[in-house]
């Protein structure tokens, strides 16, 4: 199945990926690839098969509710672009 | 300096443990023989992204001490490396990635901390496919790397550069990561040691997550031994992994002697068609010969779900990748782009700048099997094939101990062979991938050369078998010399 140009456009905006427009060209022609590789999948007898969730079937475990992390906030915004008083600062999302 | 200090480099993780309790030279001796032999070497193979030469020998130093009065770990002194997608504390950890190249971790994985609490000295970190997606090494933001045996071939990936600094000596042992073969078809590529676990086996904590119900850490060395070692060390319950498994972990070394006789090997009818270069497949069979000679059996098993799983893996891993890769946002770590108009620029610029080809065309395979419409014939249908596989597998080790068969379908390849299309690289991945969806530990020793490049005998154990792989390996290698091969421009 090929993917014409603005499925691929919609795939990126819901991917928060901004492309150019020669990527836009490529990713329209190896994503096509990709999905008629995976489409073989659907030949495969799969009814009464369960979805596999896990590996080894394993249950999300529970802790108990309490604070285990220490207040290192000035420490991990260290790596962000931009803050301010302790807070990220973002472009203005309120006219 | 003294003959057994020249060839430093060049001896196992225990024999270098032996030499260090024996006296013969020190931690600070040994860190500096190989930081040297880095400097000298790494130029050609572009193995490393960070050398850590100032906490090198720092730790080496507290390593000594520790020596001198009677303290340290069961790993102390000894030299490894992290492949750059274990986070470490005040150190770059950049995954491959132009997104992290500005990125100091704050904490340190798990793996990381275990090794350091058992007194390793880290040399650095490794190259790597960005964010571990890629089987080539082509896909880091920092170069390719190359394969020691031949420079204009790949090393494979995306645990690339761990196995190219094992294969030249420049380290006896390195982490990776594996999800799909990432561990296993580099240690193949490169004639090395390579293991991954049981999925849960290792700690995933602080390992930045491709694929989540995938992923799994461990190691490539030169060495059963040297592997069983450092699994022993990295391997256990974390509780802040939430898929981390509590199951106690073996002395792996203890059973190391134990012979084979009667182990159960099983070949897999589908591993030899026509995929299979026919050279590697001689090199095979004398491998599995080998472990007959050493009185295990064979029996043929059949997995004849094996052709789906590359395709089950290009729909589940994007799909994973997708949605883990969205924490990649430009606000608050990683790069962010300039001057965005608003939010939405900020978020699209600042991924479109910092992710390279590879991982965008994975992030949006799997936007796209996960998005309204899709979600039932792709990621469900892939999640139900799945569990076939896996049945699979299960039906083949109520008969065996292990499977055994090829690695990767080739020797290594030439660096640009591959990379313009992508279902051909994914398909290096047809040996090793089925583990990963079932969560089952796997492991890739050296068996033999093929134009000079080394080929990987692929073994295959049941959940929470890892004792079994790294004894079978390791009688192997008591009986076998390919592993002691050094390619010739590093030895």
């Amino acid at each position: 199945m090929s993917l014409s140009k603005e499925q691929v456009r919609h795939i990126a905006m819901l991917a928060r990926l901004k492309l150019t427009e020669e990527e836009y060209a490529e990713s329209v022609q190896k994503l096509s690839k990709i999905v008629d590789f995976v489409d073989q999948l659907s030949a495969a007898d799969t009814r009464d098969v369960l979805p596999m969730a896990h590996p080894l079937h394993a249950v999300q475990r529970l802790r108990p509710d309490v604070v285990t992390e220490t207040d290192e906030r000035d420490y991990l915004q260290e790596n962000a672009a931009a803050v301010a008083d302790g807070l990220y600062l973002v472009p203005k999302v309120i006219e | 300096m003294s003959d057994s200090q020249q060839d430093l480099f060049s001896q196992s993780m225990t024999e270098l443990a032996a030499g260090l309790d024996a006296g013969d030279f020190t931690s600070a001796e040994l860190t500096e023989t190989l930081l040297e032999r880095i400097g000298a070497h790494d130029d050609k193979l572009n193995a490393f992204i960070t050398v850590t030469a100032d906490e090198a020998l720092q730790s080496a130093a507290r390593a000594d001490e520790a020596r001198a009065s009677g303290r340290g770990g069961v790993l102390n002194g000894l030299p490894v490396l992290h492949k750059d997608i274990f986070c470490t504390r005040g150190v770059k950890t950049t995954c491959g990635s132009r997104m992290l190249d500005n990125f100091v971790a704050p904490y340190d994985a798990t793996v990381v901390e275990k090794l350091a609490g058992a007194g390793a000295v880290v040399l650095g970190k490794t190259n790597m496919d960005e964010f571990a997606m890629g089987s080539s090494n082509e896909t880091s933001y920092f170069g390719p790397v190359r394969n020691p045996w031949n420079l204009e071939c790949s090393p494979g990936g995306s645990s690339g550069g761990s196995a190219a600094a094992v294969a030249a000596r420049l380290a006896p042992a390195a982490t990776g990561t594996d999800t799909g073969g990432s561990i296993r078809q580099p240690a193949a590529l490169t004639g090395t040691v390579g293991i991954k676990p049981t999925y849960g086996r290792v700690s995933r904590y602080g390992m930045i997550a491709f694929a989540s119900s995938l992923d799994q850490a461990g190691v490539i060395t030169r060495t059963a031994e040297d592997a069983a070692r450092l699994l022993g060390v990295m391997a256990g319950f974390d509780e802040r992994d939430s898929t981390s498994i509590d199951e106690p972990v073996p002395d792996y070394i203890a059973g190391l002697d134990r012979p084979i006789k009667g182990l159960r090997v099983g070949i897999v009818r589908q591993h030899f068609d026509a995929g299979l270069d026919a050279d590697c497949a001689v090199s095979i069979r004398e491998a599995i010969a080998v472990l007959e000679s050493l009185g295990a059996t064979t029996v043929e098993v059949d997995l004849p779900n094996l052709d789906l799983s590359v395709p089950t893996y290009y729909v589940v891993a994007p799909a994973e990748c997708s949605s883990n890769l969205s924490r990649f946002d430009g606000v608050r770590f990683g790069h962010r782009a300039d001057e965005a108009e608003d939010l939405m620029d900020l978020y699209c610029r600042s991924r479109g700048e910092g992710f390279g080809d590879e991982v965008k065309r994975r992030i949006m395979t799997g936007t796209y099997v996960l998005s309204a419409g899709y979600y039932d014939a792709y990621y469900l249908k892939a999640q139900q094939v799945r569990h076939l596989i896996a049945d699979d597998f299960r039906s083949a080790f109520a008969d065996v101990d292990v499977i055994a068969g090829p690695t990767s379908p080739t020797p290594a390849f030439r660096l640009g062979d591959k990379i313009d299309d992508p279902i051909t690289m994914y398909l290096n991945d047809i040996y090793t991938i089925g583990a990963n969806l079932a969560g089952l530990p796997g492991m890739s020793i050296p068996c033999g050369f093929v134009n000079g490049l080394p080929v990987g005998l692929h073994l295959v154990a049941a959940h929470f078998a890892e004792e079994t792989l790294l004894r079978c390996s390791h009688q192997f290698q008591q009986h076998t010399d390919w592993h002691k091969a050094c390619p010739k421009d590093f030895a």
